[in-house]
């Protein structure tokens, strides 16, 4: 018999008052409505409107100055694509030599028939027998990762998989967390050492799966695996999916290290004990003391 | 002659309020982790759960989408538990119906819908009990919602009940006092500039009186507005502790 853990909300903490001293001195914080200035030197940017001559904020956050513009960065917002983005998303709907992508973006992706490396590698012209074949290669549903290529003037995303690495997601798990806390990096396609890897999107989409052996290269990255997964590496994952969900309530940045330090501080407990609150502080606590010392 | 006394001589209301005293005020954001934004929202015995997602690809039909700004989509809904009898509330009922309406053309007027064209905005309220000032517990509830998600706008937009009996104006009506048969007006306000987005009032009333109850209405709204300040405050204090470096 399977016993079942049951707990009750637990009080709301407030933050102590000496923290929140400090951090209002550091930082400008405002609220919808705020008037940020009234000197009209200044450039509006995003998270803000001129309310006749007052530079007014238009959304709850901090307040970033760049020389003369101004900007207000929400704390939660949906995700704002760059080009050179890697990102996660997943198909939802299949039209004439387009894939759409529903990426976290404010507006659904688009794949362009002709911005995919098609199976057999070469290089030509896409004929009306690839336009037929689309669903054969991307239906709906598939999740896929892909770099941004360009955004549209509607500030729609134009995304383009032609590297072996981006393609059709296969055999893995997908934790959606804040696009703010994944850090931007050279590289966001890692093998861990603990024996999976993991594709950090920017779009706050993230793609554990187990390390594969070797890639076939004539698939063209719509090759997807159907072997059975070890017990040991869906372990792992599920350890990593935990650890990463853990990361995320703490707002601590996502990438290799932090989520690698994250793994191992959790070792010490059992995959479901990750997400109790307690167990949950523990190791992001010593997370960050690894994270602060690999620095420092 | 109506059996309950609205306004005692000592001036003092059924739950023992000032004619101007607004109800205690509670609420909570971000207490759902997959919606864009989400809110919980107490005023007095009202209670009110909203949740935002948004902005996204409009779904359904796609000649909904604007191509010049984004769509507000608004759906309310009451619990079968929150009135005094249990009712079951199918969606589309009349009453809902013109609720969201409202709701939508109150945040129509709030949010800056021209920076997402072709997208839509969804707003989803719950009353979770009923007691009083409903429409305006949903907007306050949707306010911080909204301000939760990131979206843009102007301000706030805080709403609030008043009433007019024995010629005296009540700010935020309790359930008592609304179905007692006075009046009952509805406003939603914009608080720093002072715009309406919204005013409703179904009863009869004389022209002279209405001044003076929009006054109190507006008060309490501002009144009200500096509540929802402390909390939004409060959440973004909270949260740039814990992201600072």
């Amino acid at each position: 018999m399977a016993s079942v853990e049951m707990r009750l909300p637990a009080v709301h903490k407030p933050v102590s008052p000496a923290a929140s001293q400090s951090n209002r001195d550091d930082k400008h914080l405002v609220v919808p409505g705020d008037v940020i200035t009234s000197d009209t030197g200044f450039m509006r940017g995003h998270g803000t409107y001129m309310d006749e001559d007052r530079l007014t904020a238009s959304v709850a956050g901090e307040v970033e100055r760049v020389n003369k513009l101004i900007c207000v960065r929400p704390l939660k917002t949906r995700y704002n694509g760059e080009v050179g983005d890697v990102v996660i998303g997943r198909i939802t709907e299949v039209q004439q030599k387009r894939w759409k992508v529903e990426t976290n973006s404010r507006l659904d992706s688009v794949l362009l028939l002709s911005s995919v490396n098609l199976p057999g590698g070469e290089l030509r012209r896409r004929s009306a027998q690839d336009e037929l074949a689309m669903r054969d290669y991307l239906q709906e549903g598939d999740l896929i990762s892909a770099e941004v290529q360009s955004i549209f003037s509607d500030g729609a995303l134009s995304l383009h998989t032609r590297s072996l690495k981006y393609g059709k997601l296969g055999q893995g798990v997908l934790v959606l967390v804040s696009p703010s806390i994944v850090k931007r990096q050279k590289t966001h396609f890692h093998n861990l050492p603990c024996g999976a890897s993991i594709i950090l999107g920017n779009n706050g989409y993230v793609w554990l799966y187990p390390t594969p052996g070797h890639q076939d290269e004539e698939a063209g990255g719509y090759y997807t695996s159907m072997e059975p997964v070890s017990l040991a590496d869906r372990e792992v994952i599920s350890r990593l999916r935990n650890c990463l969900l853990a990361l995320a309530a703490h707002k601590v940045l996502l990438y290799d290290t932090s989520v690698l330090y994250c793994y191992e501080a959790s070792l010490t407990h059992q995959i479901k004990d990750i997400l109790k609150p307690e167990i949950m502080e523990e190791i992001i606590l010593e997370t960050r003391q690894r994270l602060v010392e690999h620095e420092g | 002659m109506a059996g309950l006394e609205l306004l005692s001589d000592q001036g003092y209301r059924l739950d023992g309020r000032k004619a101007t005293e607004l109800r205690k005020v509670q609420a909570r954001t971000s207490v759902f982790a997959q919606a864009d934004g989400s809110a919980y929202l107490e005023q007095g015995n009202t209670k009110a759960l909203a949740v935002v997602y948004g902005p996204h690809e409009t779904r359904g039909s796609r000649s909904k989408s604007l191509h010049d700004r984004a769509v507000i989509n608004c759906q309310f809904s009451m619990a079968t538990f929150s009135t005094a009898e249990r009712k079951r509330r199918p969606h589309g009922d009349r009453k809902s119906s013109e609720m969201s309406l409202h709701l939508k053309q109150t945040f129509e007027a709030a949010v800056l819908t021209e920076l997402y064209p072709r997208s839509q905005i969804d707003i989803y309220v719950k009353i979770l009990q009923a007691d009083g000032g409903n429409y305006s517990a949903c907007v306050n509830a949707a306010t911080l919602a909204l301000v939760d998600a990131g979206i843009p706008m102007r301000d706030y937009v805080c709403a609030c009940t008043a009433g007019f009996v024995e010629d005296t104006p009540l700010a935020d009506l309790c359930h008592a006092e609304e179905s007692g048969g006075g009046t009952s007006l509805a406003l939603a306000l914009l608080p720093r500039s002072g715009n309406i987005a919204l005013l409703q009032m179904d009863a009869r009333l004389h022209q002279d009186h209405l001044d003076a109850l929009i006054e109190a209405a507006m008060t309490a709204c501002k009144g009200l507005s500096k509540v929802l300040d402390d909390v939004v405050r409060q959440h973004l204090e909270e949260v740039s502790v814990l992201t600072r470096d």
